[in-house]
């Protein structure tokens, strides 16, 4: 069996001002995309204006491309040589908007049976039974959206666009205003239904948890182009753009395991993991050769691995394959509780501007992680001092410190110096796997 | 009190309404998702009888249905009598004359659904006929309301078009407000009072009915345009 695949190939220009069908304001750069997904998660990962919204049109039909060609599950849904173009209704494209758009009147059951009419009685019910539960949305049946909580709503949409079995799925951000643990279980879910229907499932988003909690595959789609393309800890973490990096924002990346869940607290703790290689991201499609990646486009993500240094190895190290192999270490960080489950595993993002740095041992502080160090590198970008932080507890493991010009100053920050690493709880971002 | 004016008015009210509840339906389809550039012509046009005086509207009427015109010969060769100063005359007059009435709060009901739902019914596989009575329709019922009372009280009270187009004869084309008109001709002003009375009362009722249900759902698709103050 040859699993669905969708490829695009887009092209549009858009008149200054022009908005796209869905009123996404601000989408105006011309579009030139050229991707293919396979059956899974597709991440289409861009700031707003990107040009993420006018992509999922152009597959659904809302929009026309002037150029290009789409194929979905090996039907044409639009080839501008071959004059192809099918209408929305004849595209069997499953599309989740950002407001989800349920019909008011109609009860959850017939908001997911809409899109079956052509079947018969039986099997109509059939599928919307099945459908009703693989998304645990039995009990709201006979309620109308009105009278269903958010997350339910994202269910029933979810659930109305997968019954009707489509070649592809595209999603525009439809969990952004979710709560992470009512996300996540919804994406498990979503998750399951697609190890049954291997399609193609296209799903936007601007947020950068998002990106590695669903990410099999992303794309980062910046004005109107890909910018780059691969795993989310490929592209994210050795962003070879500054785009990139400015969108993946975190500096600090690190693979963890949960030791020990403390629901009374609210917190878990979890094990820090480190890698011993990491996976560089060999250029993708040709866009960028070694010799592009300069030491000012590549930000210092790379914090799970100890030999790759943002200066010197950059380059050298372009070509570098190997398979990140996790290693626990001894570096224990306290966390905010998400999913509770000891020895599940978690990604663990921090913002280099979150980590406090301190030169004696801080006492009678909030903060529940504190943790020595010692400053490996100190570099400076325009205001803004970055130093590199090697923990006492584990070599392997360093932090990217963001600091302020005065505040390196009346602390001495400079290479070698010892100090001690303080995190508020709740500046550790976890993110599933 | 002239019963028989009543019936008849009533009989007449009833049938523009409903024709109109269907004539208007596609014209105010059309009005709302058109994107021809001369859409606003139509716009107009259609809007023409809410401000044209009703005997200028019906003195063009009673040429264009007139036995002179092509209209009014076809129809005598079908009917073998005319158009003008008929009950079917009288029902094409007012027909146009309370199109608005019926179109603007449908049009304004249509606009007033969210793009997405329309986008997602055609994402589903759903025909524009089958969008149009599972999500249009549905979601428009406030505005198919309000259209439907207002043509009809329209239709009520109207008296310059019925005069010009229908004449005045008794059962025929006599409608409550030509019998008023009639009455106080005559100088009977307690019959005259009586009908006025019920006329008043009955379109006060109407109307109520219109925000009542605009209230019990939420929000009056339409009715701002027509009705001064109310604004959605």
């Amino acid at each position: 069996m040859v699993l669905p695949v969708l490829e695009a190939r887009i092209q549009k220009r858009f008149a200054p001002a022009a908005g796209s069908s869905t009123g996404s304001a601000g989408e105006t750069s011309d579009l030139d995309v050229s991707f293919d997904a396979q059956p899974g998660f597709t991440i289409l990962f861009g700031a707003s204006g990107a040009g993420k919204t006018t992509v999922l049109n152009c597959i659904a039909g809302m929009v026309r491309p002037d150029a290009g060609r789409i194929v979905a599950d090996e039907t044409v849904l639009f080839d501008k040589e071959r004059r192809i173009c099918l209408p929305v209704a004849r595209r069997r494209v499953g599309y989740v908007f950002q407001d989800l758009a349920l019909f008011p009147h109609l009860t959850v059951e017939q908001n997911i049976a809409y899109g079956l009419a052509n079947l018969d009685r039986q099997e109509q019910k059939t599928r919307t039974d099945s459908v009703l539960s693989s998304f645990r949305i039995e009990p709201l049946r006979h309620r109308k959206p009105a009278q269903i909580s958010g997350g339910e709503r994202q269910r029933v949409a979810l659930a109305r666009a997968l019954v009707t079995d489509p070649r592809a799925l595209l999603l525009d951000e439809p969990l952004a205003a979710l709560d992470l643990p009512t996300k996540s279980l919804i994406i498990d879910d979503l998750r399951a239904w697609n190890i049954l229907r291997r399609v193609p499932i296209l799903y936007v988003t601007h947020t950068r948890d998002e990106v590695f909690a669903l990410g099999e595959r992303v794309l980062v789609l910046d004005r109107g182009r890909i910018l780059a393309q691969g795993t989310p800890h490929e592209v994210m973490t050795t962003p070879h753009y500054e785009t990139v990096a400015q969108l993946a924002g975190f500096e600090n990346i690190f693979d963890a395991e949960v030791e020990a869940v403390h629901e009374d607290r609210g917190t878990m703790t979890c094990k820090v993991m480190t890698c011993k290689t990491m996976t560089r991201k060999t250029t993708t499609g040709g866009e960028a050769t070694p010799d592009e990646v300069t030491p000012a486009e590549v930000t210092p993500a790379e914090v799970t691995t100890s030999e790759v240094t943002t200066n010197e190895v950059t380059t050298s190290n372009v070509t570098t394959t190997d398979l990140p192999v996790a290693e626990n270490s001894t570096l224990v960080l306290e966390t905010p509780l998400v999913r509770s489950a000891a020895g599940s595993r978690f990604r663990i993002a921090i913002r280099a501007g979150d980590v406090l740095l301190a030169t004696s041992e801080p006492n009678e502080i909030s903060a529940r992680n504190i943790f020595p160090g010692k400053v490996v590198s100190v570099e400076r970008r325009d205001v803004i001092i970055l130093a590199r932080v090697q923990t006492a507890a584990d070599p392997h493991v360093e932090f990217f410190v963001q600091l302020t010009l005065a505040a390196c100053d009346s602390l001495g920050i400079a290479e070698g110096r010892e100090v001690w690493l303080v995190l508020k709880t709740h500046s550790c971002h976890l993110v599933a796997r | 009190m002239n019963l028989q004016a009543l019936w008849l008015t009533i009989r007449l009210a009833t049938l523009v309404a409903l024709a109109l509840l269907v004539l208007g339906l596609p014209v105010a389809y059309w009005i709302t998702y058109s994107r021809w550039r001369l859409k606003f012509l139509v716009e107009a046009v259609v809007a023409l009888p809410l401000v044209l005086p009703p005997t200028v509207l019906g003195f063009y009427l009673l040429i264009a249905l007139g036995p002179r015109s092509p209209l009014g010969q076809w129809w005598q060769a079908l009917t073998g009598h005319t158009l003008v100063f008929t009950f079917e005359g009288l029902l094409v007059g007012s027909i146009l004359y309370s199109l608005p009435f019926a179109v603007q709060p449908f049009a304004a009901a249509f606009a007033g659904i969210d793009g997405s739902l329309l986008a997602a019914s055609a994402m589903l596989g759903a025909s524009r006929w089958r969008t149009f009575r599972r999500v249009i329709l549905p979601l428009s019922v406030t505005g198919l309301v309000t259209g439907t009372v207002l043509s009809f009280a329209h239709t009520l009270g109207e008296f310059g078009l019925v005069l010009m187009v229908g004449g005045n004869i008794p059962g025929v084309t006599r409608t409550v407000s030509i019998d008023i008109y009639d009455k106080v001709q005559a100088v009977d002003y307690a019959g005259a009072n009586q009908t006025a009375q019920l006329l008043l009362v009955i379109s006060f009722l109407l109307l109520s009915c219109v925000y009542a249900v605009n209230r019990a759902v939420g929000y009056s698709a339409g009715f701002g345009h027509i009705v001064p103050g109310k604004k959605n």
